[in-house]
């Protein structure tokens, strides 16, 4: 019989003391393995979502975080709204000439390309409009590129999908400007489908209700981004609704280039007079704003030089998804997860000493049992090593039972986990710290075997035999 | 016939509660042949399992005093002086050995046969039998345990725990522990003190019987002189034991 062997015959001899110490040091470390899994699909979630195909968002001046939690993260309020003008910098001289034909305009912005435009070159900019609502899901105003620009997955490179129809369009003879398509989630607890129509509320999701409503053309798959979370709607459809027009006249100063022009306002007239109960007057660029703009730059090495530059303005600024939401993990998820490790470590602690009482308990009793082994031939270390190895048992299958529970807890909420983040879990997926558990808990029952190992060590043969 | 024991001036004191030192043990001489088979008869605090534990390595004999603590000259007599105590099994002094010494060559060389079995509750018959030859040199196998215990009549009850088994049965498997390792001295303290008298009698004559299969000398304690009459020899602890002889 090696020295295990006789550990183990000592754990099943006193089968309840050793099954309860080694349960509530499996709690403990099942404890620890949740934190460390919960944070690393925290992480995971929110760095993998914070990059889905654009690497800055602009919006107006303020705090970058609070940016990028609501534009795309669609939480916390926007901070404020940016003239449509903003956007038209990161657009090309054609384009922009296209935008002054199409909805009316200040003609000198025909003249130039945008301040922006030469480090979009292959990239794409995408306008959102927020600040409605659809039941506690957010509306989000935006053109047909989103759908077709942006990607996601592990390595973004799936488009988005419908489970039933399809992208919505600028404009269709159908539904005109008030096409709309809804996450997974929107569609699952709204209980809605393609077919059907909503009318966002304004402001906040207790807000009063617009006239116009949507007609919903598509449910997106889950994506497992925020995504999921939000009803998109046309941003002509979005401007055209009650009070989304930015009035003129207040900016009249401001933006006094941006109002129209003689010649706009008399097509606009006319387009007024001419239209029929249905036809809608498409709003002129003074009229438009947007809360923020997605940006991907063809070339990514000019990001940092595009974002110093829109954050040396007066107006905007530039921020960087992926480091914003670094810096929210590290300054407030981090150290909350370091909080938590602390307390399940703690706990793991508490099982540690609850292992030493355990054996020190029994030591009494197996005074007795050290001396016949002493008088079998057992040296003093031999008896010592007998009770460590009992208490790296303990350690070890309550290291093992609670990962096993941990991660069958994980494995049981995967789908949701899958669902609500994206990130998909198996019974195998291991955070980064795990590794350290093991040598951790058994560094701790070493620890803890040190006083009863002492006492084995000390036990006098004559006077217990 | 080669001696396989050899005791020559074993001292043995305790301290006393009283801060004062008594003498147990004071043997000038003793001798056990290889194979041999000798009781030892004496009554109960007289030093019997004491004389076990200094023969095992147990515990460790009185170290003489020094010439100088004893106030002798370095060039006196050196009969004037007290011999050191020795401990000679198997050609080997015990008390030149340290503690891991005595440890390993009492795992190798002695059975103990003890009056209350001391079985460990926590292993099988066969598994304290195994324990028997886990502290040696490995000589002993699986195998062997089973043969043991089949010799001591109890390979039916292999797997049973020492709570399953009666008490002689108890301590023929505790016979088979101390065979285990293949010792060259076995020593029994009253090991038939605790079974009835029938019982007492099929473990004396499995004991003596397997020591002599083995070729294994033993020294049993006991305070029986029925039992005693059954040995080659039977020595009296009062009459080699001079510390007793003095209190008389």
């Amino acid at each position: 019989m090696n020295l295990l062997q006789i550990a183990w015959r000592n754990f099943c001899h006193r089968s309840l003391s050793s099954i309860l110490t080694t349960f509530s040091l499996a709690l403990g470390v099942g404890l620890v393995v949740l934190v460390l899994s919960i944070y690393g699909v925290i992480n995971e979630a929110f760095t993998r979502n914070a990059s889905v195909g654009y690497n800055l968002v602009v919006g107006p001046k303020g705090s970058p975080l609070q940016l990028t939690l609501n534009s795309v993260f669609y939480l916390s309020q926007p901070i404020e709204n940016l003239p449509y003008t903003e956007y038209m910098e990161f657009l090309s001289k054609s384009q922009r000439t296209e935008m002054v034909d199409r909805f009316g305009g200040d003609e000198s912005l025909k003249d130039r390309g945008g301040r922006y435009s030469p480090y979009i070159g292959d990239g794409f900019v995408i306008p959102l409009a927020l600040g409605d609502y659809f039941g506690e899901f957010r509306v989000v105003g935006t053109t047909p590129l989103f759908f077709e620009k942006l990607r996601h997955g592990p390595t973004l490179e799936q488009k988005f999908t419908f489970s039933t129809g399809r992208a919505f369009q600028e404009f269709s003879a159908e539904h005109s400007y008030f096409e709309a398509v809804v996450g997974s989630r929107v569609a699952k607890e709204m209980n809605v489908t393609v077919g059907d129509k909503f009318f966002p509320t304004h402001g906040d999701p207790t807000g009063h209700g617009h006239d116009l409503g949507f007609t919903i053309v598509g449910v997106m798959d889950p994506t497992g981004t925020p995504n999921d979370r939000a009803a998109f709607v046309n941003l002509e459809g979005f401007y055209l609704m009650d009070g989304h027009a930015k009035p003129i006249e207040e900016d009249k100063t401001e933006n006094a280039n941006e109002t129209l022009s003689a010649e706009s306002k008399t097509k606009l007239d006319e387009a007024i007079e001419s239209a029929k109960p249905d036809d809608y007057r498409l709003l002129s660029i003074a009229e438009r704003e947007v809360t923020s703009i997605l940006v991907r730059n063809g070339n990514v090495m000019f990001a940092p030089q595009m974002q110093n530059a829109i954050n040396e303005g007066i107006r905007s600024q530039a921020a960087a998804p992926v480091g914003e939401i670094n810096k929210l993990m590290g300054l407030i998820v981090g150290p909350l997860k370091n909080a938590m490790l602390v307390i399940t470590l703690i706990t793991c602690v508490v099982a540690a000493v609850g292992i030493l009482v355990s054996i020190y308990n029994s030591m009494n009793d197996r005074k007795r049992d050290i001396a016949v082994m002493r008088a079998l031939g057992a040296r003093r270390s031999t008896v010592t090593s007998i009770i460590i190895c009992e208490s790296m048992l303990v350690a070890m299958i309550g290291v093992i039972i609670g990962w096993v529970i941990a991660h069958a807890g994980i494995v049981a909420y995967s789908g949701t986990i899958e669902e609500q983040t994206g990130v998909q879990v198996s019974f195998f997926t291991t955070s980064n710290n795990e590794i350290w558990i093991l040598p951790l808990v058994v560094l701790l029952a070493l620890i803890a075997a040190l006083l009863p190992a002492w006492s084995a060590y000390r036990t006098d043969v004559g006077s217990n035999l | 016939m080669s001696v396989i024991l050899q005791i020559d001036n074993l001292v043995k004191s305790f301290p006393e509660p009283d801060g004062g030192v008594v003498t147990i043990l004071d043997i000038p001489s003793f001798v056990m042949n290889e194979g041999e088979q000798v009781a030892l008869i004496g009554q109960s605090g007289g030093g019997k399992t004491t004389l076990l534990h200094l023969i095992a390595g147990l515990l460790s004999p009185d170290v003489p005093p020094s010439k100088k603590e004893l106030g002798v000259d370095e060039t006196g007599d050196e009969d004037a002086t007290v011999r050191k105590s020795s401990i000679v099994i198997d050609n080997i002094d015990l008390t030149k050995l340290s503690e891991q010494g005595r440890d390993r060559f009492r795992a190798h060389t002695i059975g103990y046969v003890f009056q209350t079995f001391n079985l460990l509750p926590a292993f099988t018959a066969l598994e304290n039998v195994r324990l028997g030859m886990t502290f040696g040199s490995g000589k002993g196998t699986g195998s062997r345990a089973m043969d043991l215990l089949d010799r001591v009549g109890l390979a039916d009850r292999a797997d049973y725990r020492p709570s399953q088994l009666s008490v002689g049965q108890q301590q023929r498997v505790a016979i088979a522990r101390a065979m285990a390792g293949r010792p060259r001295l076995l020593l029994a303290d009253e090991p038939t003190a605790n079974v009835d008298p029938k019982s007492a009698e099929v473990v004396l004559d499995l004991i003596r019987k397997t020591c002599q299969e083995e070729n294994v000398a033993m020294l049993m304690v006991t305070h029986d002189m029925q039992i005693a009459s059954r040995f080659d020899r039977i020595e009296q602890l009062d009459q080699i034991n001079h510390a007793i002889a003095s209190k008389k």
